[in-house]
């Protein structure tokens, strides 16, 4: 049966891998592809760069990186940040990712979800949304790296984006981003029974308990976390040792085959 | 030398350095005369069946695949690539396919989310020195929406399990496919590589003796 996937979150500036609290504050945490190699070899499912590096002029930094990444690593990886055309997820496609995120460029520009899955599949168009509690069971879209607020609903954007081909949603919690209380459980388990996409919960966790209840009471199918992995607070396979013995399946690699 | 088929679908540059990571030569192709040239050929492909078809028949691989089929060298289909092996795809109406494998390939019944995405583990139904080395119930990485329906049940050489079992793994002779990306699938994926480059190789030795 199909495993329920953790992936590590690389937010990349400036060809580094960086950690911020709620979107601002930035902590050095290393090599981009130094660190990807590790994750693979720790067991980690699946990849996702974000590169948060603002200005387009250093573009080339980060296709540079997927290219390297591409050589050393052999489990799917997502690119997001920046990415505006057709052109730039073909850059994105040719350097070696597997698959790439768009956030603000699909609210502005909708059919960039629908022109992505027609060129190139639908399995390599994830929807990253930007997503902050507005009131009990409601949540709006925001974009620009969570600078921007859209007064669009985040229910109905999911169901839009899968209407337009999108392959998976990647959701995070901006009230809880980097908080390390866990994820926002409603949200997620709201988003997982709006569409029939994959959806991988982001923001707030700071414990394995944590990324189990993202993947139980949250109905995610996949878990994303940053810093519990970057400063070793939990290697992978602690994590997965934590939710096998919680029955929830997960691949087995290393010392759990 | 190992072929990697470029017909403008599907990751190539994944297939290539997987193959180098353990210790094969390999050469993205864009030209059918460059067949005669190599060992072993891998089939790779992302995206819809008719597409592909259609790419291939455009770009006149189509009777030089199967003439390399039936040339006896080892021939590895990916995923989209291991689906075209089948005789027709029903992927926006029914496609003629390779036909290398007898069979048809069908959409994943309503109900489960589609695609299939995710690592998810193979049932043995046979061995295979494809598979060699590599543990039963090993996880692997897959993403498609199809999957294919070998008429002969002698063809299918791994199942794997998503609300229906359907063959992960198939082969008749020198012809296999597998419905996974075993490039993306480390730690077996790249040990799957590393048995077809030791198909590619121990077919060179065979020959030249």
């Amino acid at each position: 049966m199909l495993s329920k996937r953790i992936i590590p979150c690389l937010d990349v500036h400036d060809g580094r891998v960086v950690k911020g609290t709620n979107f601002v504050q930035l902590r050095d945490a290393g090599d981009p592809v130094e660190l990807a190699a590790l994750y693979d070899k720790e067991g980690a499912d699946e990849l996702i760069f974000l590169d948060i590096t603002a200005s387009s002029d250093k573009r080339e930094t980060m296709v540079d990186v997927v290219r390297r990444t591409a050589e050393q690593v052999f489990i799917p990886f997502t690119i997001g940040g920046g990415l505006r055309t057709i052109e730039d997820i073909r850059r994105m496609l040719r350097a070696g990712a597997d698959k790439i995120a768009l956030n603000t460029s699909a609210v502005q520009t909708p059919r960039l979800i629908q022109e992505g899955a027609h060129a190139f599949g639908s399995q390599c168009i994830v929807v990253a949304i930007d997503a902050r509690s507005t009131a009990p069971g409601r949540w709006e879209v925001y974009i620009h790296g969570g600078r921007t607020a859209t007064g669009r609903d985040v229910l109905e954007w999911a169901a839009e984006a899968e209407a337009l081909g999108a392959g998976e949603i990647l959701l995070t919690s901006m009230d809880r981003d980097g908080t390390k209380i866990g994820y926002e459980l409603e949200l997620t388990k709201a988003v997982s029974r709006a569409v029939s996409l994959p959806v991988i919960a982001s923001g707030g966790v700071g414990t394995l308990e944590h990324l189990a209840e993202g993947l139980t009471l949250g109905e995610a199918d996949a878990v994303l976390a940053a810093s519990i992995f970057h400063y070793k607070e939990y290697s992978i396979e602690e994590a997965k040792r934590y939710l096998a013995e919680r029955g929830i399946l997960v691949r087995k690699t290393g010392g759990l085959v | 030398m190992i072929g990697i088929v470029d017909y403008g679908r599907g990751n190539l540059r994944s297939v290539e350095k997987a193959l180098e990571k353990v210790g094969y030569q390999a050469k993205i192709m864009n030209d059918p005369q460059e067949l005669s040239e190599v060992d072993g050929l891998i089939l790779p492909g992302v995206g819809a069946f008719a597409d592909a078809m259609g790419a291939l028949k455009i770009m006149d691989w189509i009777e030089p695949l199967t003439q390399f089929a039936h040339s006896g060298r080892p021939f590895l289909g990916i995923c989209l690539g291991m689906q075209l092996l089948f005789e027709i795809g029903e992927e926006h109406g029914e496609h003629a396919g390779l036909g290398l494998l007898a069979g048809r390939v069908i959409k994943f019944p309503p109900g489960g989310k589609v695609p299939h995405m995710g690592w998810n583990s193979l049932n043995f139904e046979q061995s295979s020195r494809l598979l060699d080395g590599i543990p039963n119930q090993s996880d692997f990485y897959f993403v498609h929406s199809y999957y294919a329906d070998p008429s002969e049940s002698r063809d299918i050489i791994a199942t794997s399990d998503y609300g229906i079992v359907f063959p992960a793994v198939v082969g008749r002779e020198n012809v296999w496919g597998a419905q996974f990306h075993p490039e993306k699938s480390s730690p077996w994926g790249l040990k799957l590589l590393t048995n077809f480059g030791k198909l590619v190789n121990d077919n060179v030795a065979l020959s030249s003796n």
